[in-house]
């Protein structure tokens, strides 16, 4: 059977295509799936440093395309998880030295190999956005709770179903549960009514996404954090389980959780 | 009793409902690229192009963007006045 590939986008940057790349490849392979995360990211190479797989790149993707490098010279293996591959952006060079053609010939050969294949897209809506989505079957549009990500969040949903890889699947990342509970941020209901599409998952804003990047190792691989959670729900609902989504709690303690208690029995 | 009004004042002030009714407007300008100048031409053009045929309340005419799903959709409410009655002498 043929391989998956889900491009992960965005319109605006920095609202944790990487993260969310490296997170749920690790949780897809976590689970008994071989991957491939692909970072097409060109100049702007970091899906290697989130994975912690940075001084092991010997070839890129565009020594690949280019055919100074076989397959197998430019899939890194990620040693914790020997079912997790990458292959890295090239660093010295810029969006045009790969075409869409080129990805989706390039895929064609890992569909053979891997069951997914995830795609690091870069931000916006131009060369990178249209090398990244055109091999795609699934695209996932990442974005956070914050008016401006989903201005453009919106833009990249109706290019995605212009090119008719629709219809995307949302993931809103960096939700804070207790500013939403106070009417100070965007709930996931209000930018899912926004942007009338389809959720896959919601991410809190989670302290362990940053010291497990400094430490480059992926946070779904860590049992405890509520942000590794949920990107392992995002997995098993991609290999088809129904996952509930459950609302974010704020993240009070004990004592918060106790008074809530007496309150709720007090009514 | 000043629970209710408090709350519904809280809520149109807080900064999260601001945003989503902001973005509301905005989307549907991105997606549709449509100026409220245009649909006012578009307004009366229609008013023209109806009353040629029959009579209608002009004044009550309603042009809504509304959308289901992703799709945009133009809503033209008309009211058609009712047919005059001859006035008997
Ligand atoms: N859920 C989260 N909680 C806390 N920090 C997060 C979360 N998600 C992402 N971050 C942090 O946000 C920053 C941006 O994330 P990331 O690099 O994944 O974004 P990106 O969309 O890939 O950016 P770019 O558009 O530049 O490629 C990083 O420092 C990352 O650690
Ligand atoms: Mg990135």
């Amino acid at each position: 059977m043929l391989g998956n590939v889900l491009t992960i986008t965005s319109g605006k940057g920095g609202v944790g295509k990487t993260t969310a790349t490296a997170n749920i490849g690790a949780a897809l392979a976590a689970a008994g799936n071989k991957v491939v995360c692909i970072d097409a990211d060109i100049g702007l190479r970091n899906l290697d440093v989130v994975l912690g797989l940075e001084n092991r790149i010997v070839y890129d993707l565009v020594d690949l395309i280019e055919g100074r490098c076989r397959m197998r010279q430019a899939l890194i293996r990620d040693k914790r998880l020997p079912e997790l591959f990458l292959i890295p952006a090239a660093q010295t060079r810029d969006k045009s030295a790969v075409s869409p053609s080129d990805m989706i010939k390039l895929c064609e050969e890992l569909r053979k190999e891997f069951d997914w294949i995830l795609i690091d897209s870069p931000a916006g809506i131009e060369r990178g956005f249209r090398n990244a989505i055109a091999p795609a079957d699934i695209a996932m549009v990442v974005t956070n709770p914050e008016v401006a990500a989903v201005r453009d969040a919106d833009r990249i949903i109706g290019l995605i179903e212009a090119e008719e890889k629709g219809p995307a699947r949302l993931l809103i990342n960096r939700i804070k549960p207790g500013m939403v509970k106070r009417g100070e941020m965007l709930s996931p209901d209000d930018v899912l009514e926004l942007l009338a599409v389809e959720l896959i998952g919601m991410v809190p804003e989670d302290e362990n996404v940053i010291t497990s990047t400094n430490r480059g190792m992926p946070v779904a691989l860590d049992g405890k954090s509520k942000a590794g959670e949920a990107f392992r729900n995002i997995a098993q609902r991609l290999l088809g389980s129904e996952v509930p989504f459950i609302p974010l709690e704020e993240d009070g303690g004990f004592i918060d959780r106790i008074t809530k208690l007496f309150r709720s029995g007090g009514k | 009793m000043s629970g209710f009004f408090e709350r519904l004042l809280r809520r149109e002030t807080n900064s999260a409902y601001q945003a989503k009714e902001r973005m509301k407007t905005v989307l549907i300008n991105d997606r549709v690229n449509m100026t409220s100048s245009t649909l006012d031409n578009l307004k009366s053009e229609i008013i023209g192009v109806i009353s040629r045929h029959v009579e209608i309340d002009s004044d009550a005419v309603r042009i809504e963007m509304t959308h289901e799903g992703r799709q945009q959709r133009l809503i033209a409410n008309i009211p058609l006045k009712p047919p005059r009655r001859r006035s008997s002498g």
